[in-house]
């Protein structure tokens, strides 16, 4: 068996991976439990959002400081995405949306392909290497930020939903639609605004992911599965869920892959998915029907 | 009364305009050349072996051109080689479906593949038409165990590739004193990873060592830092890892993060340890990897001339290139001598192919069972930002730095 130090240490490797899982899976929640739509454009709006960092880091802007950039402009594109797009060819069925965005995440994938070709591109950083000593491990500096920003953009989002007009605006949405538009919540707007969130989102995972992590044009689609898995885990629509539904998965697959070998280490999740379908269908902090 | 047309109809003219065009093309069609002999090149143009897929491309196009340049294949009156590209998509199922299209789209023979498992399923579905295909590098032993007339693979297989790989590892540490007694394997869990590592955990511990653990790992894989953990736990002398690029190349920057410097890493036939874009990307990860693997023979002016043109063209001379050019040159070789376009005929003259214009450090070919034994490895070992081979001697350019200094 794994020394102790060991074992600690692929939880603590886990819990800064699935602080990244928990970012996709925020977006996604969020998406999800106001739009009622799963969104198949999700790691295809990831990898576009990882290219975009990537190349303003040869342009020479560090991905940490493009993050302030590419979100507002991630949110812009989510928003007129949801509102020229996504919204009008729905028709009001969800069963289209489903269909547009996966017909979105096709185009994406293959612009991004058809632009870049299918290398996978690294960027260096000057904190790339650097580490947290902790005596028995290592910390990567890259994924100790990410870890950081994820709890900030949560806490953010928390507050955004709790404390603001528009936030009380996106819950009446989820909870009721017809009633939030009797009183005057201008639903359109309020969707295409959830929308851009959680594209902005999406733009703050790609930059931190992408110091420690590579971009292909498929890049996003190892994170879209776990995601699902995540935001079903955690219930459906939940900020919290998805946040500790994230860090927990990371935790499980880091060791099942520390136990089972890494091959298997992708089971660990799916066994949760499956487990969770069937004990506790609302997840964790889902409401219940 | 019923008016009897005696002009020209619709039918008519359309035939005798069909017969004039006919008439004008032909004097210009029986000036031109003799026509193109088509021939299929498959890899994985896209996917997770995309990095792969695009050098082994670009070396069978390169060689292609310099066959063209140099008047073309001779035997069928100057015809051109003419390239029909398919994509595997990385999948076995991506190239067994190219297989069919580029059969049916006629051509002669197929050169390429990369990976094991797309090479398995490719030569396979080439079989069926009796498709004459050229491996490039899918070194499963199987690839030619299987009995297919249609399959010949020019590089070294994997038990040549680890008999070597044994060999001189053994020559290495007792030429530095014995300091590795302790190994870890470490793999992707696909057909070569695997077929590779169940073979040198039999055979290093006939050898002296002691293999500690062996771990296989999915590809893609998004993290290695639980393998790496392993790998410090159990605080072997040294590391052999064998799997593609991506993976290789995250494995080596983890280890340099959590400081994990075993006394060596001795790679077989690994995607990244012997690949100029690793060493440029990440020189410190990279220095002092020992690969077993595919290389061009450093003294051949042939391909130093076209590692130069590679170079200039901003990408890089990977193995693949060196592969896939010497690959379409044997069977440009094979053409010409069969003096046919014929897939049989090209079957025939490749099982009596003694080619040896390739550019790789083997001596003549030489078929048997579809295996080019004339093949063979070389060790290279990345040394200041540049890859330089080690053993063996008659290639060697550098001399080997064993074990790496603390």
């Amino acid at each position: 068996m794994f020394a102790p130090e060991i074992v600690i240490a692929a939880v603590i490797n886990g819990l800064l991976t699935g602080a990244v899982y928990a970012l996709v899976s925020v977006a996604l929640t969020l998406v999800y439990g106001v739009l009622h739509i799963i969104n198949f454009a999700h790691g295809a709006i990831l990898t576009a959002a990882m290219f975009a960092a990537f190349f303003a880091s040869q342009a020479g802007v560090d991905p940490l400081v493009a993050l302030f950039g590419l979100a507002p402009l991630f949110f812009a594109l989510g928003y007129a995405t949801q509102r020229y797009v996504i919204g009008p060819a729905s028709h009001g069925r969800d069963s289209n949306i489903l269909l547009v965005t996966l017909g979105l995440s096709i185009v994406i994938e293959n612009a991004l392909l058809a632009a870049f070709g299918s290398d996978t591109r690294t960027i260096d950083t000057p904190y790339g290497f650097s580490t947290i000593d902790l005596g028995f491990i290592f910390l990567p500096m890259p994924r100790v930020i990410a870890f950081g920003v994820t709890c900030l953009v949560a806490a953010l989002l928390w507050a955004l939903l709790t404390r603001t007009d528009t936030g009380k605006a996106i819950r009446a949405v989820a909870k009721e639609k017809l009633g939030a538009a009797l009183v005057g919540i201008d639903v359109t707007h309020i969707y295409a605004v959830t929308f851009g969130i959680g594209a902005a989102c999406l733009a703050v995972a790609a930059c931190v992911l992408l110091p420690s992590y590579y971009v292909q044009p498929r890049a996003g689609e190892a994170y879209t599965l776990v995601a699902f898995t995540v935001v079903v885990l955690g219930g459906m629509g939940s900020v919290p869920g998805a946040v500790i539904g994230g860090l927990f998965i990371g935790v499980v697959e880091s060791l099942s892959g520390l136990y089972f070998g890494e091959s298997l280490g992708q089971l660990g999740i799916f066994l949760i998915f499956i487990l969770a379908l069937l004990l506790r269908p609302t997840g964790l902090f889902g409401a219940r029907g | 009364m019923t008016e009897h047309s005696t002009g020209i109809t619709r039918r008519g003219a359309l035939k005798a305009g069909a017969a004039a065009i006919g008439a004008l093309a032909a004097p210009s069609y029986l000036r031109a050349q003799a026509a193109a002999v088509k021939i299929g090149v498959l890899q994985p143009l896209t996917g997770a072996l995309a990095f792969d897929g695009q050098a082994g491309r670009l070396g069978a196009e390169l060689a292609i051109k310099a066959i063209n340049a140099a008047g073309g294949i001779k035997a069928l009156g100057g015809a051109n080689i003419e390239a029909d590209f398919g994509d595997a998509r990385s999948t076995p199922d991506g190239g067994s479906s190219e297989v069919e299209r580029l059969a049916s789209e006629g051509v002669s023979a197929i050169v390429g593949g990369f990976a094991s498992p797309i090479c398995l399923a490719a030569t396979q579905a080439a079989s069926r038409y009796d498709l004459p295909y050229i491996v490039d590098v899918g070194v499963n032993d199987q690839i030619v165990s299987r009995g297919l007339k249609n399959t010949f693979r020019f590089a070294p297989g994997s038990s040549i590739v680890s008999a070597q790989a044994l060999d001189n590892l053994v020559k290495l540490n007792d030429a530095a004193g014995r300091p590795i007694k302790t190994i870890m394997l470490v793999h992707e869990d696909g057909l070569f990873g695997t077929g590779l590592a169940n073979l040198l955990q039999t055979e290093l511990p006939k050898r002296g060592f002691e293999v500690l653990d062996s771990i296989a790992h999915p590809t893609p894989s998004r993290d290695m830092s639980n393998v790496a953990l392993a790998i410090k736990a159990k605080n072997p002398d040294l590391v052999i890892p064998s799997n593609y690029y991506g993976e290789f190349v995250l494995l080596a920057r983890t280890m340099q993060q959590q400081r994990i410097k075993p006394k060596a890493i001795y790679a077989v036939l690994n995607g990244a340890a012997s690949n100029y874009r690793f060493v440029k990307e990440f020189p410190e990860a990279a220095q002092y990897v020992i690969d077993t693997n595919h290389w061009y023979d450093p003294r051949n002016q042939t391909a130093l001339d076209l590692k130069k043109e590679v170079d200039g063209m901003g990408k890089f001379f990977t193995y693949n290139v060196a592969l896939n050019y010497s690959a379409v040159l044997l069977l440009a070789d094979a053409i010409e001598r069969a003096g046919s376009a014929d897939r049989a005929k090209i079957i025939e003259a490749l099982e009596t192919s003694t080619f040896s214009k390739h550019i790789m450090p083997y001596g003549p070919t030489k078929f048997v069972n579809g295996q080019n034994t004339g093949a063979a490895p070389v060790n290279t070992q990345v040394q200041d930002g540049d890859i330089k081979v080690i053993f063996p001697d008659a290639f060697a350019n550098a001399k080997p730095v064993f074990p790496v200094p603390a």
